[in-house]
């Protein structure tokens, strides 16, 4: 919390990204989860990732809703606005929030219980509204701050710390995403950080609704054996279909990959997604495909990781709506209120 | 032979009807008609939840007078509902009448002796002349309202020119149409001669007063207030409060480039709309949300986060009948409570009440400015007596000279210039702190809004001192507010008065109809419009100065009462409360017959017209 400080002294020889700030810049204050947590691994990430893409930290705005995740955004860019809302209702507060100034950056942070259980709701029609935002679920099937109850990403079959089995089926965060019309969709470890920060790069470079749910452990509470979400049992069932890198602009292209092995994605804003496949056959721009994929992995007992859909051609909702270039919030009087004369030809339109 | 009632520019015609059949627009065509003639009516629909086949009626008070309230009783009823016939003849007043079709003969007993009976045989003249079976229903309608502008006295000229309007680019429909008005009107005048005692004549009582309905009227308001997101939830009564913005919007609202200034969006469900505007008012958009009771029960937890995080928030509360579903096509005054408390915990909310369309209008832009003054939410707290009924007002006003009150929005430069940036520091001892916008600075400004205590920096803290900080200001602010809101409004009587009378909203045309009425017999009442919560000193005096105050509301408990014992510390044994909630529209006789009796009990009879009681 902020009684913890951080020591202010950066190393000189820090290095600069283009828009003039080092990685420290992009930190929050000292994190108060539990040592371990996956969450901080992927507050690291949203550190990296906005550092890497040269974004400056107060351009971000940086919302959540109730939950051990929903704290996380204190835990990095500090000199971002954040928003700590109602339990599950992060997304409509994003959304608001998004059409009063299209020119941020909106990142939406949220947990299970967050997002699968009291706010399922608010989750999907983010998801089909086109909201152009980050939505990183950080998935750890567990209730942390109330001490360990199951919620609805919970595998059935799943064991709770204190032994109790759960019989409810899991709500799959990534295929509800992709049903409700997610126009970017990944599975990401918290404990894979080459898999992550591209895909939060290319996420917020995407230009709609992006979703990743991140299998993020709960080190206090579900890292047991039993536990379908624990470090060492998604070690083992995490099945990457894709490496993905990404590139701010059609120039940057350096690295070679080998022939036949790399898709490209050019994406609305001139920044290029390269994947190299790790599954023969997967092929993300392809929606049905992905949910079958998705499901036949299921139902194999493990978890497809990677970006699972992409739609390069999305619009998000102020394209929808041919909302004004210029921001809602940055409109005065002059181009909102249509004055007396108007109000007088209403008027006689009213006799 | 019935006794006729006989009276000009002043009486009260009812239409019963069939959801879904049409009848709409047709008794629309009739009560403007009145308009174009310069005599004020005040319509109104009584109508069910329900969209096809239920019985519907459109209430149309013709008064000279400009009494804009529900009179109470009926002087003629046009009775076009076999399902609802007995219920109606019933609410004729004696030596009334009733216009009915008489293609059917109907038996002696379903009439009244006392009641005037108009037959004409709609039916028969419809099949006579039109084949198809949803032209027979619809001009069936425009044939009543030809027949009965024969027998008012409806200037056939004018009723043609709306018809005009009202199809104008649909030529198709305009002639038909007024075809059907003459088939109407010339029966009723060769064969209905003098069968009617109720007429008109041309006034000029309407003057400049403008005809619309509460929903647009704040609609409008929105618009020219600034409101630029609007996000909402289909409910009745308010849901063409939402729709006019988006109609207004798109003529009003486009910019040069052909893009929109504004954006709305029709939420999942109230919880998602509130969301949303409180995200675009925390992010320097102003915004508003348009719903009902149940919506505000929804709404209620992030009420009481944006009163706790000070993000505006414009919540226009159409109330219907409570609690639960309630009556949802019926009007009351019954979330005052909700509304002034919403949320758990410590919260007090800024209430206005407007009173008929152009305080719709005035107060949906008052309340967005309140809003980003006071970093709050705030409520207009319409109904749908004024909400979906046109109503004659006066125009609506705009001065051009007037700006938005964003309220204290800390800029880039004042960061820049090292300006002390505490989100929720007193600065200027009203309460009221200064915020900045997400954007703003790259190193200042940035703070995290949250719905958990914290202190003066916006830093998290359940300390108990700085809690208590917080809400004592909190408490201020509220104090604060009293200065800004609308003022009450004395209506003082012209003679010495020992009684008072507190009314507010949509009450509004029926007690000042009441308050003339009751003058005459002798009762002279002081009487006091209450246009906002928190409510300022004058309220109280205004009580003190009375030996007792009637309270008049439309809801069971008395609720403006309630929040007058509890918030301005009135004495409740000065209070008596007049209330009416049945779903129906408070009436001037309802409130004088309730403030005569309550006189006679308290014996206090005036001896001599002359002295005051």
């Amino acid at each position: 919390m902020t009684y913890l400080t951080k020591p202010k002294l950066h190393h000189p020889s820090l290095h600069k990204n283009k828009v003039g700030y080092t990685r420290r810049d992009y930190e929050g204050a000292v994190s108060t989860l539990c040592a371990g947590c996956g969450h901080d691994s992927i507050s690291a990430a949203i550190i990296q990732a906005a550092w890497e893409l040269d974004i400056e930290p107060h351009r971000v705005a940086k919302l959540s809703g109730i939950g051990c995740s929903s704290k996380t955004p204190t835990y990095f860019l500090g000199n971002s606005h954040g928003f700590n809302t109602v339990h599950g209702r992060m997304p409509s507060v994003l959304t608001g929030a998004n059409l009063a100034n299209r020119d941020l950056i909106y990142l939406g942070v949220s947990g299970d219980g967050d997002s699968a259980s009291i706010g399922l709701g608010q989750f999907a029609h983010a998801m089909r509204r086109g909201v152009n935002m980050l939505y990183i679920l950080e998935n750890n099937g567990v209730y942390g701050l109330t001490k360990g109850q199951f919620s609805a990403t919970a595998d059935a079959g799943s064991k709770s710390k204190r032994g109790a089995v759960n019989t409810d089926t899991a709500i799959d965060t990534v295929s509800l995403a992709l049903l409700m019309g997610a126009t970017f969709v990944a599975r990401s470890f918290s404990g894979d950080k080459q898999q992550l920060v591209p895909l939060i790069k290319a996420a917020i470079a995407h230009d709609g609704a992006a979703f990743i749910d991140v299998i993020s452990p709960c080190v206090a509470f579900n890292n047991h054996p039993g536990s379908t979400k624990s470090y060492d049992y998604v070690r083992e069932h995490n099945e990457a279909v894709n490496r993905l890198d990404f590139w701010p602009s059609r120039e940057a292209i350096t690295v070679d990959y080998q022939e036949g092995g790399v898709i490209e994605v050019p994406q609305h804003d001139g920044s290029i997604l390269k994947l190299r496949k790790l599954e023969a056959d997967y092929d993300p721009s392809n929606k049905i495909n992905a949910i079958t994929h998705i499901a036949t992995a299921a139902a194999e007992g493990e978890f497809l990781t990677g970006l699972l859909y992409l739609d390069p051609n999305a619009e998000d909702l102020h394209a929808h709506f041919k909302t004004s270039a210029m921001p809602l919030n940055q409109l005065g009087v002059k181009e909102l209120c249509p004055g007396s004369e108007m109000l007088d030809k209403i008027n006689a339109s009213l006799r | 032979m019935a006794k006729r009632i006989e009276a000009v520019n002043d009486f009260v015609v009812k239409f019963a009807n069939v959801n879904g059949s049409g009848s709409a627009s047709a008794n629309e065509l009739f009560a403007k008609s009145f308009l174009r003639m310069g005599i004020p009516v005040s319509p109104r629909n009584i109508f069910p939840s329900n969209i096809q086949g239920l019985p519907t009626w459109y209430e149309v008070r013709v008064t000279e007078r400009g009494w804009l309230g529900r009179r109470g009783g009926v002087d003629l009823m046009v009775a076009m509902n076999p399902q609802t016939w007995d219920q109606d003849i019933a609410e004729v007043e004696p030596g009334g009448y009733v216009f009915y079709d008489d293609t059917r003969p109907l038996p002696a007993s379903k009439f009244r002796p006392d009641v005037n009976v108009i037959g004409m045989p709609l039916t028969e003249i419809c099949n006579t002349n039109y084949v198809d079976a949803r032209e027979r229903q619809l001009f069936k309608n425009i044939i009543y309202v030809g027949a009965l502008a024969a027998l008012l006295g409806i200037e056939p000229e004018v009723v043609a020119e709306l018809i005009g309007e009202q199809y104008k680019g649909k030529e198709k429909l305009l002639m038909p149409n007024v075809k059907a008005f003459h088939m109407g009107f010339d029966y009723a005048r060769e064969r209905l001669k003098d069968a009617l005692g109720l007429k008109v004549q041309r006034s000029e009582a309407v003057g400049d007063s403008i005809f619309i309905d509460g929903n647009a009227a704040a609609a409008l308001g929105c618009v020219y207030g600034g409101a630029t997101v609007c996000a909402w939830y289909p409910i009745t009564p308010s849901s063409s409060l939402a729709e006019a913005f988006q109609r207004y919007c798109s003529r009003l609202r486009i910019d040069e480039s052909g893009r929109n200034n504004y954006a709305i969006v029709q939420a999942e469900d109230e919880l998602a709309s509130i969301g949303m505007v409180i995200g675009a008012g925390w992010n320097g958009a102003r915004a508003f949300t348009a719903t009902s009771g149940p919506g505000v029960s929804l709404m209620t937890e992030f009420i009481g986060m944006a009163y706790f995080a000070e993000i505006p928030a414009t919540i226009i509360n159409v109330q219907r009948g409570g609690p639960s579903t309630g009556m949802p096509t019926r009007t009351q005054q019954s979330d005052v409570l909700a509304c002034a408390y919403a949320s758990h915990g410590d919260t007090k909310h800024v209430l206005l009440f407007p009173e008929d369309p152009k305080e719709c209008f005035e107060f949906a832009a008052q309340a967005l400015d309140l809003a980003d003054r006071l970093q709050t939410p705030v409520f207009v707290m319409t109904d749908l007596d004024i909400g979906m009924n046109q109503r004659l007002c006066k125009p609506l006003e705009w001065d051009d000279a007037r700006s938005y009150d964003r309220g204290k929005v800390m800029t880039r430069d004042e960061l820049e210039a090292g300006k002390d940036f505490g989100r929720y520091l007193d600065v200027d001892g009203d309460g009221i702190p200064f915020r900045t916008l997400p954007g703003t600075h790259p190193k200042r400004g940035a703070y995290f809004t949250r719905g958990t205590t914290k202190d003066r920096y916006a830093r998290y803290s359940e300390a108990g001192p700085d809690y208590v900080d917080n809400m004592r200001r909190l408490q201020k602010k509220f104090e604060t507010a009293k200065s800004m809101v609308p003022k009450p409004l004395l209506d003082a009587s012209a003679r010495p008065a020992r009684f008072g009378a507190i009314y507010y909203g949509s009450t509004s045309p029926a007690m000042h109809e009441a308050l003339e009425a009751l003058a005459t017999t002798g009762i002279s009442i002081n009487a006091l419009r209450v246009r906002a919560f928190p409510f300022q000193d004058e309220i109280a005096d205004f009580v003190a100065s009375h030996s007792k105050v009637f309270v008049i509301e439309q809801n069971r408990d008395a609720q403006l009462k309630t929040l007058l014992v509890n918030d301005a510390g009135i004495n409740p044994a000065n209070l008596i409360s007049v209330l009416h909630y049945d779903g129906t529209p408070i009436t001037a006789r309802f409130i004088t017959n309730e403030i005569s009796q309550i006189v006679r009990t308290l014996n206090v009879r005036p001896i001599k017209k002359d002295k005051a009681a």
